[in-house]
């Protein structure tokens, strides 16, 4: 069954109308197979990328950099502080007496700013109801896929110092 | 109605292109996979998924040849 096609068989320059939609509508099987192999050509480019990627990329290297007193957070408290640069937000909390986390304070979402909830004693952000664990960074609840980044604190004397950045695994 | 052997042409290249789409589909989830992974840090995944996608890729392209040879015999 022909569904498709030039309704005679005259020359094209013969023909009174030379244009036909629907012959140029029509997406044969071959076109269509085509299409589909440039696709994964497409998403094989895309895995490629990632692995240049992965062989160019350097591990940054972190400068310690003090954050403040040990005595400025209470037990239970948290405060907020930049690292390793001006643009990296975050997070440091008291969770006991000589114990201290801190965590970027960018969502892995979608970048909001995640705060420090002492009565849940989670990570939580406001924009997507995601929760993240106090004891880890991983994900407790919500639409987050990867674990917040963990700064090394370490305490010297009375100060807190940042030593690097951990970044966060898999959920 | 079609010569028996159209019918098998036709059928060969319907199977042919069910089982591009499939690829196709473990393809996509292979990449949003590796992209996750990478930007969670593990940068370990990245080769084996090149090599599986480079690897599902070529099937396709095999796939794809082999409709098009059929296609153009069904033709004739």
């Amino acid at each position: 069954m022909r569904w498709f096609g030039r309704p005679n068989n005259k020359p094209l320059w013969q023909d009174e109308f030379s244009v036909f939609t629907a012959d140029e509508r029509y997406v044969s099987r071959r076109q269509l197979a085509k299409f589909l192999t440039l696709t994964s050509f497409s998403m094989f480019v895309g895995n490629a990328w990632i692995l240049l990627r992965s062989w160019l990329y350097k591990l940054p290297s972190y400068t310690a950099r003090p954050v403040g007193k040990a005595d400025d957070v209470p037990v239970g408290g948290a405060r907020i502080f930049q690292y390793p640069g001006p643009d990296s937000p975050c997070i440091l909390m008291r969770t006991g007496a000589d114990s201290y986390a801190a965590y970027s304070q960018v969502c892995t979402h979608l970048s909001c700013a995640v705060y420090y909830s002492s009565e849940r004693n989670r990570l939580e952000c406001p924009c997507h109801n995601g929760a993240f664990s106090v004891a880890d960074g991983s994900v407790v609840q919500g639409p987050p896929q990867r674990a917040l980044p963990r700064v090394v604190i370490e305490r010297q004397g009375e100060t807190l110092v940042a030593l690097r950045v951990e970044s966060g695994g898999q959920v | 109605m079609s010569p028996p052997h159209q019918n098998r042409g036709l059928t060969a290249i319907d199977g042919a292109m069910a089982l591009i789409v499939i690829l196709l589909m473990v393809q996509i989830w292979l990449l949003s996979a590796t992209v996750e992974a990478f930007l969670g840090g593990h940068r370990e995944t990245a080769l084996p998924g090149a090599i599986v996608s480079g690897i599902i890729f070529v099937a396709c392209f095999g796939l794809f040849c082999f409709v098009d040879q059929v296609d153009r015999d069904v033709r004739r």
